[in-house]
């Protein structure tokens, strides 16, 4: 009985789902020839390969963990994108350059830090190009202080953009403020580039490397950006379960209905959404630099549309889904690898965020509540 | 047949299959939203070239009728026949091309548009909605020709509602009765033979009240329209409509004529409960 | 506010026509100027060289913001993946006429003669464009937004692909040349064989006073471009002055409505995405493609919010708008601070960075920060823009010629005479 009735749901699912049955049937082929890649098996059909073929397992392991690592700073840096998104009813695509600014005065802090009484000129330190790269073991202090400043300086900064920027139209229509905030994104990024050019700077490389399983290795900066992320995702899940306002907040996210009406949220509540995902952005954005090594006026705008699929896959306004779409976009990131040339693995990411939005708005958690 | 399943309801006086020439025949329409049953069951009837009107509490499922009807909603269940054809859950734009057309409770100008352009907007399968017809020289002789003729009935829709003097008006200007006959010259232009009103008199001033009524009379008896009209003002239904459907909790509790409906007193209890 | 709205006044006493050529010609005076002010013996060359650049420019983002102004404009669309359908119709245009025996590292092409190309790339730009408004049918505007700029995205990492840079395809070989990008036959030698052809006595005049040959080309090809700019207007001014233009306009304001009234509202939103979408596959071969050369990063999505930014000046919903807002956008906000920029003497004083700026502040110095400004003057015009954007949808939301009532019919509405004959205001 159980069994036709399965029979007939999943008859039904073909039918009235096709998308999603498409998406399930290319996931189950992958995840099928990932096992039997790992175990070095070709499958040939028609003199062609199907199936199979070979990987390391500490190949694979050390993707899953580049996509990790990248995936954990874009899903603190969604946090904000995606509170933005309900709370305020826009799609914030300043929202990567919030990322850059925060980098930018981080970095500028913890170079000028590390680099006070070494005789260094203090144009070059701020210039960030003299040249010396930073890393958690050997300069720990100016990297923390860096870290401190980068999340205090993009709170700000988004404050000072909300006040000059949005506030004055809070009655707008989202539309209108997604060009308000284009307007702001471009601002915001040439006047980086104004101050420190439009060179890409090396300013941290790893001064240890760690070695786990026998091939796979860490450096200190990459554990940095796991501790710190993971510490701080804990200190928002705990924001948000134990404190009034955080809850009132996760209420307002996640709820449409709710938020539309209790009306208009109140200025407090936008405050701490500005401060919670500033503050998380410029924060997303240092760690990045610290582990790529690099900074460069416009990472964070290129970043933008990979901190927008994690947002959507993981639902829009769940902040917890911004978190986990971060990780899954930052795997697909680094695991099409496997399949794809390395020159269309972001074309990839792209496409899982389209095919999500087509298939399924409210995102892979949508409908998940997150209480 | 229009008792609705699983009740020991029974119509007052006048059973569905009594009305002549029906031209729309709901047959137990139902429509759920998540667990909620917003419309359970309805059936009922309107006669080609009546005024019918749809009466209920607040909540018996009259606009999601309605919407179900028009295509808005795609209803969960039951049946809808227009003009002896099955329209259940067809497209807006389809039903509106055979002659079905709705207005909405609140009206829904086209605000950044003008007054004559939201009246023009509206007839059906206007040469000129070509693109390739609207620019090559040859073949737009036969646009303007059309749009001519177009403009042409739509002064004469104004004139008829009175609104003339708007014509070049951006819609959103508008006070609230204007926008009201402004829907009505709009639905009116698509040519069509049942028109669903939507509460047309709500927040519309007593003589603009009058006007409305009189042209929707004057229309049923010059073009033959037939008329469906929800209103929550039951002097206008008694008054007006010959025939009275009460709606209440998502399916029909009775019909009939104006006197039918007054003396039914489960009609009367369905307010009352309503009220409470 | 006032002086916008006296601006605004005085725009709408002009007839359109009259309005661009205000505009262009405003413009192109702004550049003599320049060009007399720097250019010393040269200034004839120097000015043809602006004037050449800035109609270039002006062309691209006018055809560029019509496009978009069909889709945002008057249908809501908000489709912000120009760049993506640009580069469709570039890269078609380009794989189709670059020549079959290329230069040495080169990608071969089908070598098609150039109108060939051009025809092929708008198809497929429409045909792409199609396919992407299909979702368009579904997704509220700003998931359309997201969507489109993916797209766009996935486009230009297809296009840079090297496993697309060159392969074979019914035996012959061709590509896109991935990041390296693509030569192909290239618009500007028309406008080179029309100096050098019918036009030689106009362009020996020209070079007579000292304009170089390739500025005069380059001239030519500017308004080569504003002739494209007027054969779009003329087609989208009808498109939209039209029964198809009102009901694109109702989709915008209520789409459940136009449904209600008859309309099938899925066919003309996707009409639109492919007649807006071939016009800027062609933008992108003749404007990013003058030279004959593209590559993918010059379909960045930056170039998209360039677009959108043109239209918001021009004000959105208004053809004639677009052209404006292209003109002021891409002369005096995107051209002009660049060449004032590069053509200031700043002397040897000038500081690397902002650094040596600033401190030269502290001994009240301000000549270097003003130098350090100047010569950054390319960067900060980035910022202006930035600025205006927000500024115009704070302040100024229906851009210069927005609040215009431009009604979408192709006849004069005003009561045909025989009516007024007939019956009269009673």
């Amino acid at each position: 009985m159980g069994l036709v009735a399965n029979a007939g749901d999943s008859r039904a699912a073909v039918v009235d789902r096709p998308g999603a049955v498409a998406v399930a049937a290319v996931l189950g082929y992958l995840v099928l020839d990932l096992v039997v890649k790992l175990s070095g098996i070709s499958v040939f059909f028609l003199g062609m390969q199907v199936l199979g073929g070979s990987l390391e397992l500490g190949s694979l392991l050390s993707m899953v963990i580049d996509g990790l690592l990248v995936g954990l700073a874009v899903g603190l840096a969604g946090i904000g994108l995606s509170m933005t998104y309900s709370i305020l009813d826009f799609a914030n695509f300043a929202h990567g350059d919030t990322v850059t600014a925060g980098a930018f005065l981080g970095w500028v802090a913890a170079y000028i830090a590390a680099g006070l009484g070494t005789g260094a000129p203090i144009a070059e330190l701020f210039m960030l190009n003299s040249g010396r790269q930073l890393s958690t073991v050997s300069t720990f202090v100016p990297v923390l202080l860096g870290l401190v400043v980068a999340g205090v300086g993009s709170v700000g900064v988004t404050l000072l953009v909300d006040r000059l920027t949005y506030r004055p139209m809070r009655a707008a229509g989202n539309i209108s403020l997604l060009i308000a905030s284009i307007g702001v994104a471009l601002a915001m990024r040439y006047l980086i580039a104004f101050v420190f050019g439009t060179q890409t700077s090396g300013v941290a490389s790893g001064g240890l490397r760690i070695t786990f399983f026998g091939t796979v290795s860490m450096t200190d900066n990459e554990v940095t950006l796991l501790v710190v992320s993971l510490l701080l995702m804990l200190a928002v899940h705990l924001l948000l379960q134990r404190t009034k306002l955080g809850k009132a907040m996760r209420a307002m996210a996640d709820n449409e209905d709710l938020a539309r009406v209790t009306g208009i949220p109140t200025e407090r509540v936008i405050r701490l959404t500005w401060i919670l995902g500033g503050g998380l952005a410029g924060v997303g954005g240092y760690l990045l630099v610290l582990e790529s090594g690099t900074i460069s006026f416009n990472f964070g705008w290129i970043l933008l549309l990979l901190i927008f699929a994690a947002v959507i896959v993981g639902g829009i306004g769940s902040i917890y889904g911004a978190m986990a779409g971060g990780v899954l976009i930052g795997l697909v990131d680094s695991l099409a690898l496997i399949w794809l040339p390395s020159g269309l693995t972001r074309a990839a990411a792209f496409l899982v965020l389209i095919v999500v939005l087509l298939l399924r708005p409210s995102g892979i958690f949508g409908g998940v509540t997150t209480a | 047949m229009s008792e609705s399943s699983g009740t020991e309801r029974q119509t007052a006086t006048v059973d569905s299959d009594s009305i002549e020439d029906p031209l729309l025949e709901v047959d137990g329409l139902r429509k759920q939203f998540g667990g909620v049953v917003a419309v359970d069951g309805a059936t009922f009837a309107v006669g080609e070239g009546s005024l019918t009107g749809l009466i209920g509490p607040n909540g018996a499922g009259k606009s999601t009728t309605f919407n179900c009807i028009t295509g808005i909603h795609e209803p969960t269940g039951g049946r809808v026949t227009f003009d002896g054809q099955e329209i259940t859950g067809l497209p807006p734009y389809t039903l509106a091309n055979r002659g079905l057309v709705r207005t909405f409770q609140i009206a829904r100008e086209l605000s950044d548009m003008t007054v004559l352009e939201n009246v023009m907007l509206a007839p059906d399968d206007q040469v000129g909605e070509s693109a390739i017809r609207s620019v090559l020289p040859g073949l737009r002789d036969d646009v303007i020709a059309d749009e001519e003729a177009v403009r042409d009935r739509a002064w004469e829709t104004l004139d008829f509602f009175e609104i003339d003097h708007l014509a070049h008006e951006n819609a959103g200007n508008l006070s609230g009765g204007q926008r009201k006959l402004l829907e009505m010259a709009r639905v009116l232009m698509t040519d069509p033979e049942m028109v669903l009103l939507d509460e047309p008199l709500a927040g519309v001033n007593p003589t603009l009240e009058e006007k409305l009524l009189e042209r929707i009379h004057e229309l049923r008896r010059e073009q033959g329209l037939t008329f469906l009209l929800v209103e929550h003002d039951m002097d206008v239904i008694m008054n007006n409509c010959e025939h009275i459907i009460v709606m209440h909790q998502g399916s029909v509790l009775a019909e009939g004529d104006a006197e039918a409906i007054t003396s039914d007193e489960r009609v009367l209890e369905a307010y009352l409960g309503g009220e409470v | 506010m006032s002086v916008a709205e006296s601006v605004r006044d005085r725009l709408d006493a002009l007839p359109d026509i009259g309005l661009v050529a205000g505009f262009m010609g405003a413009i192109w005076a702004i550049m003599l100027v320049l060009a007399l002010s720097v250019g010393g013996a040269e200034w004839a060359n120097l000015a043809a060289g602006f004037i050449g650049s800035v109609t270039v420019l002006i062309g691209g983002y006018a055809i560029l913001a019509l496009a978009l102004n069909l889709q945002w404009g008057y249908t809501g669309l908000f489709n912000i993946g120009i760049a993506g359908f640009m580069a469709v119709g570039a890269y078609t245009t380009a794989i189709l006429t670059a020549p079959t025996d290329p230069a040495a590292g080169a990608v071969a092409g089908l070598g098609l003669p150039l109108w060939v190309g051009l025809l092929g790339g708008m198809l497929a730009a429409a045909v792409i464009g199609g396919l992407a408004a299909l979702p368009a049918l579904r997704l509220k505007a700003d998931y359309l937004a997201i969507v489109t700029v993916a797209f766009s995205e996935v486009i230009r990492l297809t296009v840079n692909w090297s496993g697309l840079a060159e392969f074979s395809l019914f035996g012959r070989t061709l590509g896109t040349g991935g990041a390296t990008g693509i030569s192909f036959e290239s618009a500007n030698d028309v406008a080179g064989s029309l100096v050098n052809g019918v036009g030689a006595p106009v362009a020996a005049a020209f070079q007579g006073v000292g304009v170089s040959a390739p500025n005069l080309a380059n001239l030519t090809y500017g308004l080569m471009l504003m002739a494209v700019v007027g054969a779009s207007y003329w087609v989208f001014a009808r498109l939209t002055n039209s029964p198809f233009g009102r009901v694109l306009k109702a989709i915008r304001e209520d789409e459940t409505v136009t449904q209600s009234l008859g309309k099938d509202t899925r066919v003309f939103k996707i009409k639109t995405f492919m007649i807006g979408c071939a016009l800027m596959g062609l933008a992108g071969v003749l404007f990013r493609g003058q030279a004959g050369y593209i590559s993918p990063s010059q379909f960045r999505p930056t170039i998209t919010f360039y677009v959108f930014a043109a239209l918001i000046i021009g004000g959105s919903g208004s053809n004639t708008g677009s052209i404006l807002g292209a003109a002021t956008f891409s002369g005096l906000l995107f051209y002009l601070p660049a060449r004032i920029g590069e053509n200031v003497p700043l002397g040897t004083r000038a500081p690397s960075n902002i650094v040596e700026a600033v401190a030269a502040l502290g001994s009240l110095d301000p000549f270097p920060l003003v130098a350090y400004t100047v010569g950054n003057v390319s960067t900060l015009r980035f910022v202006l823009i930035g600025v205006v954007l927000i500024y115009i949808i704070q302040n100024q939301p229906d851009g210069l010629l927005g609040h215009r009532n431009e009604p979408a019919a192709s006849v004069d509405l005003d009561r045909s005479r025989a009516d007024l004959g007939g019956e009269s205001d009673e």
